[in-house]
């Protein structure tokens, strides 16, 4: 039997095979490179990358787009910062920060569906709104103390490997936030209505689908996705700081057209997004073992890579169009 | 279109341009009242200074910006590049102009073809891949910042060439430099789209590009036009910007220019979908956030809370604009018993 593979699936195997590329490329040219520790790092080093770019799908697949990612993730951190330095307990600035970031989102969904303002613009708004909030809130780095960070977050929560290795908090909150993305995309009413929403909204409309809502909860995802990023950074740097972040919501962005996820809407993965968080992640490592090449190596790679799967796109939906065309 | 249109289409573009020249004259009034020696302007070796100059000075680099990029939003596109051009101009310009045998002229050129040549690259992209124009220009945005890099080695280049230095701090007729490039640009492009019939070809792609294409329009052509004059705007703006510090930053150069010169576009009344574009409320808009920017330092607000006002600016000025809330507001006044 022939197997046959639908062209939608064909960005999702080109990213597979260059993240197995990149891999192997890497244990090949590295002896070192062939580790659980690299392979570990990966996901630790890229989780609040990852955990935003989730986000950034939902609201891509609905055809809009979030530029006020890295300014939330700023402002989230700081905020915990800044509470904690205050004597509130870690999990309840969290849990705050997680609100925060949620309303952020819901209001910029609302903005864009009960004006129908370009989402781009509002969440441009949105990115100089939190951005300079993050000044207001603390207007530099600020170092996170507290026993629940240095010991709970940093020994108690990172899962044993075996040997010395330990599996960093940090990946776990990126594994479980890619888990739950994954259900609620393909196996939720919610995650039908973000595609259909996404490939044409007045056809979702006359399908009787809840357009107004589903807007609005993607972008309230996406703003929680983007605190828990926050959240996360906060781990990750134990710091938070308002300056962080510039231009992260790019690499999200990226990290999700690389994933096979078209930016007009209604077509892409949550799996190929991660697999577009761990593309990045390794050109970086990759650079980062070579040694000699400078950070903006990084940059041009990436604007290549997003060139090459921007032309795979092209070439797929022209095939299924002519496809279409014919069986007509 | 109806034969009295060029009035009628006169009067429109007047309306349109209320209510960022409000805004504007809102902003300068409260600073007539509230801020002390706002419009004071003092001549200095025949030169005038102050802080209205100053805001058409810093203003300019975003204003240049902005005339390319009404023509791209025109056809419905956008183009994410231009901070990442503007670093590339500086950087080429910079690296050219004391090299043996260059000089000023050569490396002025070599920038602005550079920069042509980046908005070429966005425009074969756009208009003959048919890429979305957010992911194609995001490409160059994300890579353009590398290459402005790779020409520099990751340093910071300096210069002394006079005439390099004068594009940026010189004075025409006692107006800062810059000002006199964005009333070029102004004058080219404003005779190009309306005295040519390119500013028509350009308005009826971004109204429709399949009725364009039908009525013979070469809807590809137009939209490949307009990025390459997006691209060349960005690079008349980087050797502004790099003139100004007299060194090309790669890292720094533009950086960001891009968000300010679209949402000086929009606040300007050319609708991001595309169609009826205003070079010159473009230029409004982008007075607009300098006004504010330079009104919000001398108040002592702090640079990086600076975006927050400038965030409420930009959402209100997109409401007023939008129908939907328009129609909203109109309810809401009329429902009120008189």
């Amino acid at each position: 039997m022939r197997v046959r593979i639908a062209s939608k699936h064909i960005p999702l195997l080109a990213t597979a095979a260059v993240l197995i590329t990149l891999y192997l490329g890497g244990c090949l040219a590295y002896s070192n490179f062939f580790s659980l520790r690299v392979l570990v790092a990966l996901f630790g080093d890229n989780a609040f990358l990852g955990i935003a770019a989730v986000g950034a799908t939902f609201v891509i697949l609905s055809g809009g787009i979030d530029l006020s990612v890295g300014s939330l993730v700023a402002f989230t951190s700081t905020l915990i910062a800044v509470l904690v330095q205050r004597g509130v307990h870690p999990l309840a600035a969290i849990g705050l920060a997680l609100a925060c970031g949620s309303l952020f989102g819901a209001g910029m969904g609302a903005l864009i569906q009960r004006y129908r303002l370009p989402s781009f613009l509002v969440t441009l708004a949105g990115m100089f709104l939190a951005r300079g909030l993050g000044f207001v809130v603390h207007p530099q780095s600020l170092g996170i103390k507290h026993p629940f960070y240095l010991e709970t977050v940093a020994r108690d929560l990172a899962l044993p490997l075996g040997g010395r290795l330990h599996l960093p908090f940090t990946a776990s909150c990126f594994v479980l936030t890619l888990a739950a993305g994954l259900y609620l995309a393909h196996h939720t009413r919610f995650g039908r209505a973000v595609y259909a929403l996404g490939d044409d909204s007045e056809a979702a409309n006359l399908m009787g689908l809840p357009v107004a809502r589903t807007r609005i909860a993607v972008y309230t995802l996406a703003g929680l996705c983007s605190a828990l990023a926050g959240v996360v950074f906060t781990f990750y740097t134990q710091s938070g700081n308002p300056a962080s972040c510039v231009g992260f919501e790019l690499d999200a962005i990226a990290a999700v057209v690389i994933g096979g996820t078209l930016l007009s809407g209604g077509v892409g993965f949550v799996g190929g997004t991660a697999m577009g968080v761990l593309i990045l992640g390794l050109i970086q490592s990759l650079i980062t073992f070579h040694g000699t090449l400078n950070t903006w190596w990084t940059r041009i790679a990436v604007g290549l890579l997003l060139l090459f799967f921007l032309a795979l796109q092209n070439v797929v939906v022209a095939a299924s169009r002519r496809r279409a065309a014919s069986v007509q | 279109m109806r034969p009295d249109s060029a009035q009628a289409r006169r009067r429109e573009a007047l309306a349109r341009l209320i209510w960022p020249v409000a805004a504007l004259a809102l902003l300068l009034a409260f600073n007539l009242l509230f801020t002390e020696r706002f419009f004071h302007i003092e001549v200095r070796d025949g030169h005038l200074y102050g802080t209205p100059i100053d805001i058409l000075n810093h203003g300019s680099k975003v204003m240049l910006l902005a005339l390319g990029m009404t023509l791209v939003i025109a056809t419905a596109g956008v183009d994410l590049s231009v901070g990442a051009v503007m670093a590339i101009a500086g950087a080429v310009a910079a690296q050219l102009v004391h090299r043996p045998g260059m000089g000023f002229w050569p490396a002025v050129c070599a920038a602005l073809f550079v920069a042509l040549l980046a908005g070429v690259w966005n425009g074969v992209l756009v208009a003959y891949f048919r890429v979305q124009p957010i992911v194609a220009t995001l490409v160059l945005m994300v890579a353009g910042r590398g290459v402005a890099q790779l020409l520099t080695d990751g340093q910071i280049i300096t210069f002394t060439d006079e005439r390099l230095v004068f594009l940026g701090n010189g004075h025409l007729l006692g107006l800062p430099f810059p000002v006199t490039l964005v009333a070029a640009t102004l004058l080219v492009a404003a005779l190009l789209a309306r005295r040519t019939a390119l500013g028509l070809f350009i308005e009826a792609v971004g109204d429709n590009e399949t009725a364009a294409r039908l009525a013979g329009i070469d809807a590809r052509g137009v939209k490949f036009a307009t990025y390459a004059c997006a691209g060349l705007c960005a690079g008349l703006a980087g050797l502004v910007a790099a003139s100004n510090i007299k060194c090309a930053d790669s890292n720094h150069a533009g950086l960001f220019l891009e968000l300010d010169a679209i949402l000086a576009v929009v606040i300007g009344g050319t609708a991001l979908t595309g169609g009826r574009f205003y070079l010159v409320g473009s230029l409004v808009g982008a007075l607009l956030i300098q006004t504010l920017t330079t009104t919000l330092y001398m108040r002592d607000v702090s640079a990086d809370v600076a975006p927050v006002p400038k965030a409420l600016v930009v959402v209100a000025v997109c409401l007023l604009q939008a129908p939907a809330f328009r129609a909203e507001l109109a309810r809401l006044i009329g429902r009120r018993p008189a």
